[in-house]
């Protein structure tokens, strides 16, 4: 029984950090599970992905047998400097602002934001256009802070996960939607639910708030882990297996350039 | 009629959280209820004030709050103050202890209040009649006042329990997966809020009901020994 | 922790405000709805006994989460039956839908508050009132909900402050109540206890500020009777 297995877990920690420079065996990665095609929880509850694959090959790659953690976008950081998990698979993006929390290896992949509306929109997609236009996105995240800095005369409101501000999008109440190309494109546009909406306006890749792409997040004393991470995407780009599986999911490379 | 996308077993494994969840926290705000009950009513000054600051902290402050600060700041508060003296610590809880250590703690406020009042209900003649009999303090609460108290306590541990069962829904905030968050995870894969939120509403009724139910037999088991004596 | 205070005063202030308002807002619409729900509880007509009975088992016997987002992202699933009943313009509002659901959720807790209240007037006044001529909406007008009232009062406040904390969960639909401000600055700041800290001492001080006046009020209401306090959240299944 499921339930019986998070009973024998409850349980609070005293860990003294190890030095150790051998990689924790299961190593354990967290990851939000509501960021579809990315990583998204089936109707098992069960973690599937992009980066799912993605983290599994690369933990082929390290030798170590991987274990997936649940948990929300909010305290992924948290969480991870509470030695809840070991690394960070989340679509979190690698930026100079998280650099002074937590370590990061390199990208393992990169796609700009863009705004999704309606069809029928007549919004324009300038700071003025945009004045008093409903917008929505997810806490906390690279998308929340651009919107804040070069939007400021918008209405915000930041949801949970990324999930809920589509069913919104769908359902009206809320005029626009800022999201990265692909998870907006793979996991709602081109879903049923998302026929009567399109991409507006320029794609955004500034550094100051999308950072570097998308890396592995680790605890700063850590950076050895990332570094084993880093050696095992070098080694999947070239061996072929990332464009496999960047095929699988989305029919084309999404490491960026 | 009813389509739930294959997703009626994940609902399954979150009714059976729910309500383990619920028994463990219930246990736990059981035992604190009757350790504050009995701490409010002796005679340390201290310590019944202890508990009157525990219960007037607990009423005023949300369980969503109070389970984010458990969750969330807790950890980063000991490891920032272990920080302060040099020390490295690591602190980390799961959503499953998380949760049921606010409940717990928030609801043990309320069975204290409900043992408390239980416990002033017992005729003071019990006290005096166990008293004669030559009973020490602790003879005399373990077999005369404690089962009594039981049968004065039960209607009010039951609407504790059916309180503490819709409160164990919040734990979804921090990804416990129980019924109410499996609820969610479903309803976000397919798109069908309402679907699966009135699932989940229903489910929650059925758990109600039958905890209602329960609570009627375990009232008529505790005033077996007593003439018309259904509270 | 001073410094975090002064950056994020101001932000609190305004969750504050929200939070107060949301609060007004569903007690007055709750209280409101009490009144008629109980009256039909107490009625001996199926059709007016069985919808209130069954409303109030509802909201009682669910969470209020769940309730939270089964109007809300539930409402947005029936879209165009809504707009073509021109309702969708309220439904589209996060504001519009958590207040409907608290007042429906206060609304169904209350009205078991007053039913109990209704039916502690004592017999004798209510005979006192035919004998004196009064007609069956004279009596309830003049003799019985004043008395009811009275008596429910102290049960309540207990509500009033169960309903400021219940508005915490309007910040899980994108409102920025103080619960909604405390996770926003939380995880912008990695401010994790201070944030929530912060916004539990506010609800604190909210709360025993309401309770303060609530006491003054029942004061007046009883000022010929010795009440015996009562305070807390509320307890009761269905």
């Amino acid at each position: 029984m499921r339930a019986a297995a998070y009973l024998l877990l409850a349980s609070l920690l005293l860990v003294a950090p190890a030095a150790a420079q051998q990689l924790p065996d299961p190593l354990k990665i967290a990851t939000e599970g509501a960021y579809p095609p990315f990583n998204y929880l089936d109707d098992q509850g069960k973690v599937q992905g992009f980066e799912i694959d993605l983290a599994r090959a690369m933990c082929d790659e390290m030798k170590v047998t991987c274990e997936f953690v649940v948990q929300d976008w909010d305290g992924l950081i948290p969480g991870l400097l509470s030695q809840k998990y070991d690394a960070i698979i989340a679509s979190l993006y690698i930026t100079d602002e998280r650099r002074q929390r937590i370590a990061f290896s390199d990208k393992y992949y990169q796609v700009p934001a863009r705004f999704v509306v309606p069809k029928s929109s007549d919004l324009k997609i300038t700071p003025e256009g945009m004045k008093g236009a409903v917008v929505g996105t997810q806490r906390a995240t690279s998308f929340e802070r651009f919107l804040r800095d070069r939007f400021p005369g918008i209405d915000l409101r930041v949801y949970a996960t990324m999930d809920e501000a589509y069913l919104d999008l769908k359902s009206g109440r809320i005029d626009a939607l800022m999201g990265d190309v692909v998870a907006a494109s793979e996991g709602f546009l081109k879903k049923p639910d998302g026929a009567g909406f399109e991409f507006r306006g320029p794609e955004y890749t500034g550094s100051t708030w999308f950072g570097y792409g998308a890396g592995v997040g680790v605890r700063k004393e850590d950076a050895y882990i990332a570094k084993a991470f880093s050696g095992a995407i070098a080694k999947l780009r070239a061996n072929g297996v990332y464009k496999k599986l960047s095929t699988k999911w989305f029919g084309f490379d999404v490491y960026g350039g | 009629m009813l389509d739930l996308k294959g997703y009626g077993w994940l609902l399954w494994d979150g009714v059976q959280l729910t309500v383990m969840v619920s028994v463990v926290s219930m246990v736990g705000a059981s035992v604190v209820g009757m350790v504050a009950a009995l701490a409010r009513l002796g005679r340390c000054g201290a310590l019944s004030l202890l508990v009157e600051a525990y219960t007037t902290v607990v009423r005023g402050i949300p369980e969503l709050v109070l389970l984010l600060l458990v969750y969330y700041g807790a950890p980063t508060l000991v490891q920032d103050l272990a920080a302060t003296f040099g020390h490295k610590v690591v602190v980390s809880i799961n959503p499953f202890a998380a949760g049921i250590a606010t409940i717990t703690f928030i609801y043990g406020a309320f069975a204290s209040e409900v043992f408390r009042a239980a416990y002033l209900n017992v005729p003071a003649g019990q006290h005096e009649a166990a008293a004669v009999l030559g009973l020490s303090r602790l003879a005399a609460l373990r077999l005369v006042i404690l089962p009594q108290l039981f049968r004065y306590a039960l209607p009010g541990l039951g609407n504790v329990w059916m309180v503490l069962v819709k409160a164990t829904a919040l734990i979804s905030v921090i990804q416990l997966p129980e019924l109410m968050r499996n609820a969610d995870v479903a309803a976000r894969a397919t798109r069908m809020p309402f679907t699966f939120f009135l699932v989940a509403c229903l489910i929650y009724l059925a758990i109600t009901l039958a905890s209602m139910w329960g609570q009627a037999r375990a009232e008529g088991w505790a005033s077996r020994g007593v003439v018309g004596g259904r509270l | 922790m001073l410094a975090f205070l002064a950056d994020h005063l101001g932000a609190f202030a305004n969750g504050a405000l929200i939070t107060l308002q949301y609060t007004a807002a569903s007690c007055l619409f709750g209280a409101i709805l009490a009144v008629p729900i109980a009256l039909m509880r107490l009625s001996r007509r199926a059709e007016a006994f069985w919808p209130a009975t069954a409303y109030v088992f509802f909201f009682r016997g669910t969470p209020l989460l769940a309730q939270i987002f089964l109007i809300y992202y539930g409402s947005g699933q029936f879209r165009q039956g809504l707009e073509s009943l021109g309702l969708w313009s309220l439904f589209r509002e996060p504001w519009f839908c958590a207040v409907l659901t608290l007042s429906l959720n206060t609304g169904a807790y209350s009205s078991e508050i007053v039913r109990g209240a209704l039916l502690a007037v004592p017999h004798g006044e209510v005979e006192a009132a035919m004998a004196l001529g009064l007609s069956p909406l004279q009596r309830l007008r003049l003799v019985v909900l004043p008395r009811a009232l009275a008596a429910a009062w102290p049960a309540y406040t207990n509500e009033i402050v169960y309903q400021i904390q219940a508005t915490s969960l309007v910040s899980i639909i994108t409102v920025m109540d103080i619960t909604g401000v405390a996770r926003v600055i939380a995880s912008r700041n990695f401010a994790f206890y201070e944030a929530f800290a912060t916004a539990a001492a506010f609800y604190l001080a909210i709360v025993y500020l309401v309770i303060l006046v609530a006491k003054r009020i029942e004061k007046r209401l009883h000022a010929h009777l010795d009440e015996v306090e009562s305070v807390g959240k509320r307890i009761g299944g269905p």
